[in-house]
């Protein structure tokens, strides 16, 4: 079996597309929750009433059912009550849904391990506990976590692979419609196995070297 | 707000179809783990063997799944068995293969750390006190190996039930798929459908899932050492 190379050149203008939509819904997708982590968690350290029996509920929700399945929720089922998404809307919404319980974990981790000695030392030379979380916990505990950010980075990266199934033009699609129309089944898979290769891969490393990093920065380590 | 319309879960056999939709995946995703299991022991001893090229092609193995995302992974055997390779297979046993190649890497990864974590001096107070071989195994290395698993490993089945979810998209019966034709029979009758059915798939997962995040973070801090 050879590979045809003419249409493999002629095709690498979709993926280069629908591999920057999925840049663009990753990137969202993990800065968005991000933030949503680290503001959930610090809810949870400082056990504000409600808010906090909330967060534990939604992190819950979010990470007992599929992507797949909050994703045609938003897109199918919402319109019924009167809110329409767009398609790009619902693939971002979605992933921060989801992205948001798993990032509220890694930073709650992080902030529990920081160790109840540097919390009474802090307390002890009279820091508020708002300096307490902003000069003893929080450059700790994001230490930490950063191995568990990165794998929820990787991890959702991943997951946008899901959103062709709400009609986004994504790496699945084009590799779905390529074989559909032209039958170059091998050059179309090929190309979409090394389209993911191209996206995860350098991530990957990247984290495998910050965090060999930053386990110098932990106290004590 | 469509204060009508949840009575479409409830027509005729609308609700124990959704159910027996659901088992479906629960079974593609039960049969994947225990072939997972088995193939990711011989992985996960073979991982701590001395040779390391076969230690660094189980690696790669691994990364090829933690890298690919598995929905690209059911894509490729889904569209290239049959025109490439000639053989015909179904959606579910596409699912089955994959899932099971997929749990067969992680689980492998969970026997390998459980196996290298292990203190030395357990294996050496073993021998210490005269124990066979077989009774070392028996009774000090397994039982702490399993403890140090089992959190993994029922985790990995909770991805796993969540991940098939995705064995709609290769054309299997699952409970979306009995999802989405409950939605089109019903689209004049009933036009909120996919509000509720959406919603009750949603919840059904959740009600599988939940238990077993409780289950993995009990058996966590029970054995926490």
């Amino acid at each position: 079996m050879s590979l045809d190379w003419t249409f493999i050149a002629d095709s690498l203008p979709l993926y280069l597309d629908a591999m920057w939509l999925t840049v663009e819904l990753a990137l969202i997708a993990i800065i968005v929750s991000m933030i949503i982590g680290l503001l959930f968690s610090l809810v949870l350290f400082y056990r504000i009433k409600y808010l906090s029996g909330f967060i534990v509920g939604y992190v819950e929700l979010s990470r007992n059912t599929p992507l797949l399945v909050q994703l045609f929720f938003l897109y199918y089922g919402l319109p019924k009550i009167g809110l329409h998404l767009s398609e790009f809307d619902c693939a971002a919404i979605g992933l921060v849904f989801l992205g948001g319980s798993y990032m509220t974990e890694a930073f709650r981790s992080g902030i529990e391990a920081v160790s109840s000695s540097q919390l009474e030392s802090g307390l002890s030379i009279g820091l508020s506990k708002v300096q307490l979380v902003r000069y003893v916990i929080l450059p700790q505990a994001f230490a930490i976590s950063i191995p568990s950010l990165g794998a929820n980075a990787i991890f959702l990266l991943k997951e946008t692979s899901i959103v062709g199934a709400i009609a986004l033009m994504d790496l699945m699609n084009v590799a779905k419609d390529l074989i559909g129309m032209s039958y170059k089944t091998a050059e179309s898979l090929i190309l979409l196995v090394l389209a993911y290769l191209v996206l995860v891969l350098p991530l990957s490393l990247v984290l495998t070297w910050l965090e060999r990093r930053v386990r110098h920065a932990e106290f004590g380590g | 707000m469509p204060n009508s319309g949840v009575e479409v879960l409830f027509e005729g056999s609308n609700f124990e179809r959704l159910l027996g939709g659901l088992l479906v995946t629960i079974e593609i995703a039960f049969i994947s783990i225990m072939i997972g299991t088995i193939l990711g022991v011989v992985m996960g001893l073979l991982r701590t063997v001395p040779t390391r090229s076969l230690r660094l092609l189980l690696r790669l193995y691994l990364e090829a799944f933690r890298i690919i995302p598995i929905l690209v992974w059911l894509y490729v055997v889904h569209f290239s068995f049959s025109p490439l390779l000639h053989i015909d297979i179904s959606g579910e046993t596409t699912a089955i293969l994959v899932f099971s190649l997929w749990g067969a890497a992680e689980i492998g990864d969970i026997v390998r750390g459980a196996l290298e974590s292990m203190p030395k001096h357990q294996a050496e107070s073993g021998k210490a006190l005269g124990l066979s071989k077989g009774q070392l195994y028996r009774y000090v290395l397994i039982p702490q190996a399993v403890r140090r698993m089992l959190p993994g490993a029922i985790n990995l089945a909770t991805r796993m039930v969540k991940t098939t979810s995705l064995v709609v998209l290769i054309g299997v019966i699952d409970v979306v798929k009995v999802g989405q034709q409950i939605i089109e029979l019903g689209v004049i009758k009933a036009p909120n459908a996919s509000f509720w059915v959406y919603g009750l798939i949603f919840i059904l997962y959740f009600l599988v899932c939940y238990p077993l995040s409780v289950l993995s973070r009990k058996y966590e801090r029970r054995w926490q050492s």
